[in-house]
């Protein structure tokens, strides 16, 4: 095991909710590496601590304790701002809800991380082109998201997770909003990136989702039950 | 760069929701409207006021007497012992009475006669439109001649001109030798409205020869404290050192008086128009307030794709800047019209200067400051993980 190459590394990580005087264990111990070019999927059922370990994963929430290592830097030790450079250059989300803002047009939403990492406008310009022209929506880079179908306006957040080029692709329930059809083909585009090199995180409770990747992490009451590696 | 970037989403967000947007504006704009407006009509009125004051003449110096004990005024020869002609140039003493004024059927009741001497004039920089002044000669002579001032005429005479026909001032006969030149009101009473006789036929004409008010001119701007200083020691002479027997004014006086006033006035509207002005700021405060919780989602979606907290700062400080900016431009044009418009039927020049102009924008922009940074400062601050579960 090379390990330069592990992304993503965890060791004993807790994460203790507080709601009232009720501690909620939504991870409790949980050891994980992720390499670079896997394609790996957390499957659990709701309320078993899957999303909660994609947003840490993602530096959107912070441990309660144990340690997480991110391309080997030590994310306890990072600032706020720190933190939001992380998730600018490192990480693409790809939301259940898509989450693109209503009032932008699908080019300008694969444009927006750019902006944060201070892409000049020109380049920038040309770079959600292109990635918009990668999922295939060419002629709707005009359109606004309302404008789009659920499937389409998966692919421009696809796009958008894209755009700084980051190591990782965490995608949580990326399927959830849309017909079958329409999920298959959202998932094709990510099992292509992955196999263009990109790691892919991908968070579901659907079985069917969860077999098209190449290991597959079961989790229930924030431990990790199994580790199912698929054969090439 | 990223200021732009701000600004752009800044102009859009407002942009996309203009009757919300144009309503938050309205508290600034009529704030604004209201500062420039009121400021402006208050300097134009001073300087209407102190152009008036010094039409009086610049040199003008004004004693009133009250006496002391027994000698309640001076006599005619006292007041004129003043003109030394060397810092004090003329002298003036008055006695005004009310009279009825006849010519023909035309009356005019309660008319002010003023008499005065020939040096009343040049005290008064009078202009005389028809015929002369009263003459050192009518005064020795005691002559029944008067000279009218411009509104009595016309209401005596109308059109018909009035110079060598007769009037007559509660019965008596008197020539009329002149008419004076429109003036306009001053803070000194109005000419225009006065009759003007020889103050030595005013003795005999109102039975009183008590001087209790004198007109002085002093020979040049600079000497007028000299001349007041002489004047002073010359009337504590005759009134034994009784500093409360008279009282002398001088034009720079009314002028510092009415100046403190005006200001005063000028800073009591502008503080209420800056009163409007700072409702209009905690409306964009509570409009920004909405609008961030409304925009949760958004923030949170920002902040997953790398947003830092300066960053949404930025973003909302820049609307709300952007928001008491536009107000503010809305505001200097609609005070502007406002205050020209109002400037013309009040007949006074309230053009707003530019300090104003100046004053009033950064007013609202400082505004739009105060009250867009708590509300960003909420944005900045939010976790991303309830922004963006946020429904």
């Amino acid at each position: 095991m090379n390990s330069d190459k592990v992304l993503i590394k965890m060791r004993n990580l807790t994460k203790i909710y507080r709601i009232g005087q009720n501690e909620v264990r939504a991870l409790d111990g949980i050891d994980l590496d992720i390499r670079k070019g896997e394609f790996v999927s957390i499957v659990g059922q709701s309320g078993s601590g899957k999303t909660t370990l994609m947003n840490i994963i993602g530096c959107l929430d912070t441990k309660t304790s144990g340690e997480y290592f991110l391309n080997g830097i030590d994310t306890s030790k990072l600032t706020d701002n720190q933190l939001a450079d992380l998730r600018c250059s490192e990480i693409g989300f790809v939301f259940q809800n898509f989450n693109l803002l209503q009032r932008m047009t699908a080019l300008e939403n694969v444009e927006l991380p750019m902006i944060y990492k201070g892409v000049p406008a020109k380049e920038r310009r040309e770079r959600a082109e292109m990635l918009l022209e990668l999922v295939g929506l060419k002629d709707r880079m005009k359109h606004r998201p309302n404008e789009l179908s659920g499937g389409q306006q998966q692919r421009v957040a696809i796009a958008r997770a894209l755009a700084n080029n980051p190591r990782i692709i965490l995608a949580d329930e990326p399927t959830g909003n849309l017909d079958s059809k329409s999920g298959n083909e959202i998932m094709k585009i990510i099992t292509e990136l992955n196999e263009r090199g990109n790691t892919v995180v991908v968070v579901t409770h659907d079985p069917n989702i969860a077999a098209q990747a190449k290991r597959i992490v079961r989790i229930k009451d924030g431990r990790i039950l199994g580790n199912e590696v698929k054969a090439q | 760069m990223r200021y732009v970037q701000a600004l752009k989403i800044a102009i859009r967000s407002i942009f996309s929701n203009k009757l919300r947007s144009f309503l938050t504006m309205l508290g600034i704009i009529i704030g604004v409207t209201a500062v420039i407006a009121l400021v402006s009509i208050g300097q134009g009125s001073t300087k209407s006021v102190t152009s008036q004051i010094q039409s009086m003449g610049s040199n003008l110096i004004m004693v009133s007497v009250m006496g002391r004990g027994s000698q309640a005024s001076l006599t005619y020869e006292q007041a004129m012992t003043l003109k030394d002609g060397n810092y004090i140039k003329a002298v003036s003493p008055v006695i005004s009475s009310n009279v009825t004024a006849k010519y023909g059927n035309n009356s005019v009741d309660s008319v002010m006669v003023n008499g005065v001497n020939s040096d009343y004039q040049a005290i008064r920089s009078i202009q005389v439109a028809e015929g002369r002044f009263i003459s050192p000669m009518d005064d020795e002579g005691r002559n029944k001649v008067a000279v009218l001032g411009h509104n009595v005429a016309t209401e005596l005479f109308g059109f018909t001109d009035p110079v060598g026909k007769t009037i007559k001032l509660n019965g008596q006969a008197f020539t009329v030798v002149g008419v004076l030149a429109l003036k306009g009101s001053s803070i000194a009473g109005s000419d225009d409205d006065a009759i003007f006789i020889p103050i030595k036929t005013m003795f005999y004409f109102d039975k009183n020869k008590n001087i209790r008010q004198i007109y002085i001119g002093a020979s040049n701007p600079d000497t007028v404290e000299i001349a007041k200083n002489i004047i002073n020691n010359h009337l504590l002479v005759v009134f034994k050192g009784d500093t409360s027997a008279f009282r002398i004014i001088d034009q720079s006086q009314i002028l510092s008086t009415v100046n403190s006033v005006t200001t005063t006035l000028s800073l009591l509207l502008g503080g209420i128009a800056g009163i409007s002005l700072l409702v209009g700021g905690i409306g964009i405060m509570n409009i920004m307030l909405v609008s961030v919780t409304e925009r949760t989602r958004e923030i949170g979606i920002r902040k997953a794709l790398g947003a830092k907290k300066r960053d949404i700062l930025l973003q909302f400080i820049i609307e709300s800047l952007t928001l008491s900016g536009l107000g503010g431009i809305l505001g200097i044009i609609a005070g502007y019209i406002l205050a020209v418009t109002l400037g013309k039927a009040m007949n006074i020049d309230a053009n707003p200067t530019l300090s104003t102009i100046l004053v009033s924008f950064s007013f609202s922009v400082l505004v739009g400051l105060f009250f867009g940074v708590y509300p960003a400062n909420k944005a900045a601050n939010l976790n991303p993980i309830e922004a963006l579960r946020y429904e």
